[in-house]
């Protein structure tokens, strides 16, 4: 292990592969941070017109360029970004919870339940992802509330299966058993054996949901359902971007996309850090 | 033997068609909770504010507004075993029609984009798993990522903008040439058309093989046969032929096999960006317009293909390793 530490070493002497997985986490974290922050900042600048300054294309004064209507892009990329943050942190956050507990219940409940939820899981896996989106956003007849309900909603189904599996393999640990005959209750083995071992992975297996579900916001916002065009989250400046394309207008399309795909390689590295600060022993890749 | 694999087949087979009856229940439920209400989706507001009361009580019996959702479901699923699928009402086509055509075309550009980003992806997966650590695994390792986070739909733009628009080499669009009779578009046409989005679902789908071809490469080549291999001086490429390749096939076919729903979310945006007129752009209108039966059995057709890919992959499971097959003889 340390001859390895040392031949990866050697584009930057003094760190070590741990320094350098906790510098990109922060910077990653930084960058995932200002485009939050800056969107809360940058509502009204996204929405404003100005005809005077319509199509330029990328200069220093607009990095992004400006659009058909003279919106600075700039702003209208972050604002859209933090929109979609916001929108893929809460439907990720909501598809880990239930995951948790689908999980958890599947594992302990008995075969019935175990059963029923399997089922379920393969239920979930059989409708392609996208088309079950569309079926859920048109349940909730489109709009902010759909494309939340369908991104959670189509999430879970992995994890769950991670979760009942681990949970599954410590029942039949030397130590949950020990517990058990020893008369501890249910609830101090969840909380002081299961707990500790099951939470770092729950947590990664989050962060890992936060960059599928903005993909999949993005993708859903982008076929037309969902938000309207008042609230500009990055799937609808991107299919807006897409009937100026013929036109040649490239960067509509480009640094919107560009922005969207470096968020997401972000949230792969806050994970997979995490991952690897969190439980070593699988990092050895 | 032979009974336990029919019985294997049989036992899954079942389980399919329960899990197709049951998506076909959920995606009913789902589209039966819509607020959009299908008079005036189909209707319009202003056709409707027209019409007689009479007039209106008609078109609701003939949508089934009026009727509890239990009825029109038996109804819907009494016509559906006997091939009715009933009428699409964006289309105002049956059902079987529009889907025929769509499917023809949505399967030629998943079959192409499915057979190339299996075979690539496997082949980039093993290399990059053999050269751990060097420059190929990098390379290989660092597209996944990329690709893995990119949207479908913003690469097959990138690819619009830069061959349609820019190079001007590749059609911007549809499936045949615009202003040409349906019987004068040669098979040429049709494949200079899907070059684009076959090409934009093989590079999405490649990422996805690779990376896990590679991992599975990886613990192969940690292992102690290779190892010794390795030391009795076989070179790469036998190692590859004699043990890699058998061990990492199986599990790469599975993924393959799995990978057929992702194609297909992943034809449903591609197609909307070039406006192929396929299954998935169907979908997609059927989804804004509202247009339940063509949503159903849309959503029943790729379920079936997700499934029976699923019952391959357990099939030919079996039929590549001997293990599984004389394991499931012993029990």
């Amino acid at each position: 292990m340390t001859k390895n530490t040392k031949k990866g070493t050697f584009m930057i002497k003094k760190w070590n592969r741990r320094q350098r997985l906790v510098l990109w986490l922060v910077l990653s974290l930084i960058f995932l941070a200002a485009v939050c922050i800056g969107g809360m900042f940058c509502g009204d600048a996204a929405r404003e017109t100005d005809f005077a300054r319509k199509n330029i294309a990328p200069c220093l004064k607009y990095p992004f360029g400006t659009d058909w209507l003279g919106r600075d892009m700039f702003t209208r990329t972050v604002k859209g970004l933090s929109i979609s943050i916001i929108i893929g942190i809460s439907a990720a956050a909501f598809s880990a919870v239930m995951a948790f507990i689908l999980g958890v219940l599947s594992a302990t409940m008995g075969k019935a339940v175990d059963t029923v939820i399997t089922w379920f899981i393969d239920l979930v896996m059989g409708i392609p992802h996208m088309l079950l989106l569309i079926l859920i956003c048109v349940a909730c007849g489109r709009g902010l509330k759909g494309v939340i309900l369908g991104v959670a909603l189509t999430h879970w189904t992995s994890l769950a299966r991670l979760i009942r599996g681990e949970v599954l393999q410590l029942k039949e640990q030397q130590y949950i058993k020990m517990a058990r005959k020893l008369g501890k209750s249910n609830f101090y083995i969840a909380m002081k054996h299961m707990v500790p071992h099951l939470f770092p992975q729950f947590l990664v297996g989050l962060i890992l949901l936060f960059p599928h579900a903005i993909l999949h916001e993005s993708s859903i916002t982008f076929l037309g359902f969902g938000l309207s065009n008042e609230q500009p989250a990055i799937g609808i400046i991107l299919s807006e971007a897409m009937k100026y394309l013929i036109t040649g207008k490239w960067w509509l399309a480009l640094f919107p996309g560009l922005m969207l795909v470096l968020t997401v390689v972000c949230f792969y590295t806050v994970g997979e850090g995490i991952r690897k600060l969190v439980d070593p022993a699988s990092a050895h890749e | 033997m032979k009974n336990t694999a029919g019985k294997f087949i049989l036992k899954n087979f079942v389980k399919m068609v329960l899990l197709i009856f049951a998506v076909s229940i959920a995606a009913f439920a789902l589209m039966t909770v819509s607020p959009v209400d299908p008079l005036q989706a189909n209707v319009g507001q202003a056709a409707l504010g027209s019409m007689s009361q009479e007039q209106i009580a008609k078109l609701e019996e003939y949508w089934g507004v009026g009727e509890p959702p239990v009825q029109r479901y038996l109804a819907w699923l009494k016509d559906f075993l006997k091939g009715d699928m009933g009428v699409s009402l964006l289309y105002r086509q049956d059902v079987a029609k529009v889907i025929a055509v769509k499917l023809g075309n949505s399967l030629f550009l998943m079959i192409i984009a499915w057979v190339l980003s299996g075979l690539i992806g496997f082949a980039l997966g093993a290399l990059a798993g053999m050269n751990r650590g060097k420059f190929v695994d990098k390379a290989v390792k660092g597209y996944c990522l990329l690709i893995s986070s990119t949207p479908a739909f913003w690469i097959a733009m990138l690819l619009l903008i830069i061959f349609g628009v820019w190079l001007k080499i590749l059609p911007i669009g549809l499936s045949v040439p615009i202003g040409v009779e349906a019987s004068g578009v040669t098979f040429l046409d049709r494949v200079y058309h899907a070059i684009l989005p076959a090409v934009t679902l093989s590079i999405t789908g490649i990422a996805n093989i690779a990376m896990h071809t590679r991992e599975k490469m990886v613990d192969i080549c940690e292992s102690d046969y290779v190892v010794f291999a390795r030391a009795r001086g076989e070179s790469l490429w036998q190692i590859f032929r004699n043990h890699g390749f058998r061990n990492v096939l199986a599990p790469a076919m599975t993924l393959q096999f799995a990978s057929i729903s992702e194609i297909f979310g992943g034809s449903v945006l591609v197609e909307q960006v070039f406006s192929y007129p396929g299954l998935g752009q169907a979908a997609v209108s059927a989804g804004l317009g509202s247009d339940m039966p063509l949503l159903m059995a849309i959503t029943i057709i790729s379920a079936l293909f997700v499934f029976g890919g699923n019952l391959i992959a357990n099939i030919l499971y079996g039929v590549i390793d001997p293990r599984i097959r004389r394991g499931g003889a012993a029990k």
